[in-house]
């Protein structure tokens, strides 16, 4: 299948605004005859729910949580960056753009990312009327902040809580629509699969969560907001609940998976303490801004820091990216930790983490500047590890944070199958092969406010659609293949719990699909992965009571799903035969160590197909066209 | 080996946990012994791990909300020995970790109890009252698309920090399981005062707070008699100074 993206034609800096014209409209008081189903309420789906609910849609939200305020947008930290140039150091619509197309390694679309660039300055204007309380000035302006892979501070905040703050304004426009009757809420559902009639999304099934029950909605389009698929590596900094399956499940009903293997690591994490641990914690990337990156010059130096003279010393980020420093993108950050603990550098018992130290910090700004930035991260710190950072370097550690992978969509956001949209890190469509810091939640609230409101209608415009209930024949097909899915995990009534399959998959994903990859790592992963999936479907235990809330039964299904996920992840991985971004294959470096691209036969967006239970998926290629940008080697140097 | 488990002696605890099919079934407490403990563990690891236990013996496991784990979504909600959130303050159950208590305790845990949170099952309630109150009002009224540049509302550092201070409310419900009226004044007041702080909420001041007071009371929670049991346990510290400020608000809309 050709893959069409899309984009409109004419100079980059137009396509957008021209495509707003040449999209079709739904008259106001037709709006109410569709019905839209938004599955998910992170920042993606509470932005996407409040804005048609607005324009007078008939809007459907899911969500798994008990409200919508829950979903793990909230857990964003540090910040969302918009064009504003508000600090007068040299940002601009075209610089976002541009650091983000290299912040992704080239692996961008180009007019995808210059309309997320435009869109960002809309957002903060939007958040702000919102009474988002973004940190301020004496003088009562907006106040800025650098984040990594760019030299400007373009970067808006509220406190350590910014995701917090705007999914809470968002959630609050959305809650509004509810309370006018636009918005109808179902918290506590799960979706398990899709149904598309006709070749056209037309509903989704959902598990009630708590009574069980099997439910059917059908509707005129489906938005897919559910997020990444950070935990098929079982340890992340995702929320427990975080899952896969209403997008795999939309991939094996004909939705194309992009760029599956394109993972970030984040170099900011809480060390793992044992082998009991559920999740990671991330600290957030803002610390970068105070905060040094060291480790011992020394192998093996076992002195605890205090006893460890500057001379001794060695802050790597500083010594090899002068520029960037501390703020190197991401995956750059992540794969230098790496290296100096393979080197035998890294510090702690473990010798699997590298300090971030904030003593020159509080010696140049005091104690109490250091706590009114990052105080409630330090405190956060404390409580988890038991150490004190205000006297005691943080140990941090690498962790899987976000997937700029997801559903191939196009420029309209729609998948291969129509009538499915797809937003926010659930698409895989503006980060490249590396996301930025503050750029994930930019994204969700774009593709929720200002893409998706123009998008969809010029969809319903398009189309015509027959009226279908949830008696229809092929709703009642998929219904019963879900509640089957659901009776066979319940059968198999092995020895090893959901968790004990979840953790052998992510040990096998983190060792050979992680930060380094190489191509007999993924062969093995590729022999290792199917193994353990077979083993699952034979001896998996879940507590057999379908009737109650269940999680170790919902749990089952997602498992279930980053089973075969895990498995297109190294595919995808191995087939890529180049390093760029957060894919890091190690027979493709540069003699420094970055990643080496190969754009002669990579520059590429790998659509992955699904074509059948245990057959090879096909792949599709979405040429990469670079117009406006002078591709080249990154250099944070 | 993992930082701090070679030095650390793990613990054996002993666990009082409330269990209850569903919503019409009759609850318990039940006992439990978790051996091998870490300190370094938090609290719903601990549960993690006895549910697993569970699970090996063909028991069903302890059900229990949990999401982020990292103190901000919200959802973990337990009682513990007596205390929303349990002995650290401003913590939320997840993150609360095992070096608080000793090897041998006995740790009685409970779901949030209130009228308007009623049990779905063991240690999970329905607390979507809380999102009725919030559809009242807990919003500006900003269609998307019309706002003005953001700094051309100007916002006084300190007000900004006020009203963050208050935004900062994770909609736990800890403040309703812990108050003796089962009131949920604090996370009423805690949305009503950030945009009575922020000039972006003035449209709306009045009717935002006599909205959301009287939702709260016809979904059945109580009304504020200054017990302060809120302002303990609130993992995000919110000061019980809020809801003197959502009185004064409420006062001035139901007189004007």
């Amino acid at each position: 299948m050709s893959l069409d993206s899309k984009i409109p034609s004419g100079p980059l800096a137009q396509k957008w605004d021209q495509h707003k014209f040449d999209m079709k409209l739904v008259n106001p008081a037709n709006r109410r005859k569709y019905t839209v189903l938004v599955v998910g309420t992170g920042l993606a789906g509470a932005s996407a729910a409040a804005s048609l609910g607005e324009l007078g849609y008939n809007v459907k939200s899911f969500c798994i949580q008990d409200s919508p305020r829950r979903a793990h947008s909230i857990a964003a930290q540090g910040g969302i960056n918009a064009a504003k140039n508000y600090s007068n150091d040299g940002d601009s619509v075209w610089r976002l753009f541009y650091d983000t197309i290299k912040g992704g390694d080239y692996r961008a679309r180009e007019a995808n990312v210059y309309r997320l660039a435009q869109t960002s300055v809309n957002i903060i204007d939007q958040c702000v009327a919102q009474g988002v309380p973004f940190a301020r000035e004496y003088g009562g302006q907006l106040d800025n902040r650098s984040f990594g892979g760019a030299q400007v501070s373009r970067t808006f905040y509220a406190r350590g809580q910014t995701g917090q703050q705007l999914l809470l304004g968002a959630y609050g426009s959305m809650m509004r629509q509810v309370d006018q009757g636009t918005v109808q809420l179902f918290a506590r559902r799960e979706m398990l699969d899709l149904v598309v009639i006709d070749g056209k999304a037309r509903g989704i099934i959902t598990r009630n969560l708590v009574t069980g029950e099997i439910e059917s909605h059908a509707g005129d389009a489906v938005l897919l907001c559910t997020g990444g698929y950070g935990n098929v590596y079982y340890l992340s900094t995702n929320a427990k609940n975080s899952n896969a399956t209403a997008a795999w499940r939309c991939y094996k009903r004909g939705a194309f998976f992009g760029n599956p293997c394109y993972t970030q690591i984040h170099p900011t994490c809480i060390p793992v303490s044992g082998e009991y641990q559920a999740k990671l914690t991330l600290m957030s990337e803002s610390l970068r801004n105070d905060g040094r990156v060291w480790v011992p010059k020394n192998k093996g130096d076992k002195r605890s820091p205090d006893q460890i003279p500057e001379d001794e010393r060695d802050y790597y980020l500083e010594r090899k990216y002068p520029s960037f420093g501390n703020l190197v993108p991401r995956d750059v950050a992540s794969r230098n930790a790496k290296m100096v603990c393979d080197e035998g550098r890294g510090v702690g018992e473990s010798g699997l983490s590298v300090y971030l130290d904030f003593r020159d910090a509080i010696k140049r700004l005091g104690e109490d500047t250091i706590r009114e930035r990052y105080g409630n991260l330090f405190d956060m710190y404390e409580r988890i590890t038991g150490e004190n950072p205000y006297k005691v370097p943080m140990r941090i550690y690498p962790a899987v944070h976000y997937t700029m992978g997801g559903l191939w969509v196009d420029y309209n956001l729609q998948s291969t199958i129509p009538g499915l949209f797809v937003l926010g890190e659930a698409n895989f469509s503006d980060h490249g092969a590396n996301r930025l810091g503050a750029s994930a939640l930019m994204q969700g609230l774009a593709d929720g406010y200002f893409v998706i409101p123009y998008t969809l209608a010029n969809y319903l415009a398009s189309n015509s659609f027959s009226k279908i209930s949830t008696d229809h024949a092929e709703f009642i097909t998929v219904r019963e293949g879900v509640e089957n899915l659901t009776k066979k995990l319940l059968s198999i009534n092995g020895k090893k719990t959901v968790t004990e399959f979840h953790r052998e998959l992510g040990k096998i994903m983190w060792d050979y699909v992680g930060m380094g990859r190489t191509e007999s790592g993924l062969k093995h992963a590729l022999q290792e992965i199917p193994k353990l999936r077979e083993e699952f479907w034979k001896n998996v235990l879940i507590p057999n009571d379908p009737q109650n809330l269940n999680k170790n039964l919902e749990f089952a299904g997602r498992v279930a799903d980053f089973l075969e996920l895990g498995e297109l992840m190294a595919r995808d991985a191995l087939h890529r035969n180049e390093s760029c971004g957060g894919h890091f294959r190690e027979e493709f470096q540069t003699p420094e160590g970055e990643a080496q691209r190969d754009d002669g036969n990579f520059s590429y967006v790998a659509a992955w197909e699904y074509t059948g239970e245990n057959k090879e998926p096909v792949l599709n290629k979405e040429p990469l066209d670079f117009e406006n940008v002078h591709v080249s080697q990154r250099s944070y140097k | 080996m993992a930082r701090g488990i070679m030095e650390k002696k793990n613990m054996t605890l002993h666990l009082r946990v409330w269990r209850q099919k569903n919503a019409s079934a009759k609850g318990k407490m039940v006992d439990y012994t978790v051996n091998d403990v870490s300190q370094d563990m938090s609290f719903l690891e601990l549960l993690d791990v006895l549910n697993e236990n569970l699970i090996k013996k063909g028991e069903d496991p302890v059900e229990f909300d949990n999401d982020c784990r990292e103190g901000i979504c919200g959802m973990c909600s337990m009682v513990i020995n007596g205390i929303a959130h349990g002995p650290e303050k401003g913590t939320a159950t997840c993150q609360l970790h095992m070096r608080k208590f000793k090897d041998g305790d006995t740790i009685t845990v409970e779901p949030w109890r209130g009228t308007a949170f009623p049990p779905i099952k063991d240690l999970v309630v329905d607390r979507s009252a809380f999102d009725q109150i919030m559809a009242a009002g807990g919003y500006t009224s900003c269609r998307v698309g019309a706002a003005a540049d953001a700094n051309a509302i100007l916002v006084p550092k300190d007000m900004a920090e006020k009203a963050m201070d208050a935004a900062a409310c994770i909609g736990c419900g800890a403040c309703v399981a812990a108050c003796p009226n089962g009131s949920a004044s604090l996370f009423v007041a805690a949305k009503v005062t950030q945009f009575a702080f922020l000039p972006q909420g003035h449209a709306e001041r009045k009717q935002r707070v006599l909205n959301m007071v009287h939702k709260m009371d016809e979904l059945g929670f109580g009304d504020c008699s200054n017990h302060g049991e809120c302002e303990a346990v609130c993992p995000k510290e919110i000061s019980i100074k809020h809801i003197a400020v959502m009185r004064r608000e409420y006062f001035k809309a139901a007189i004007s």
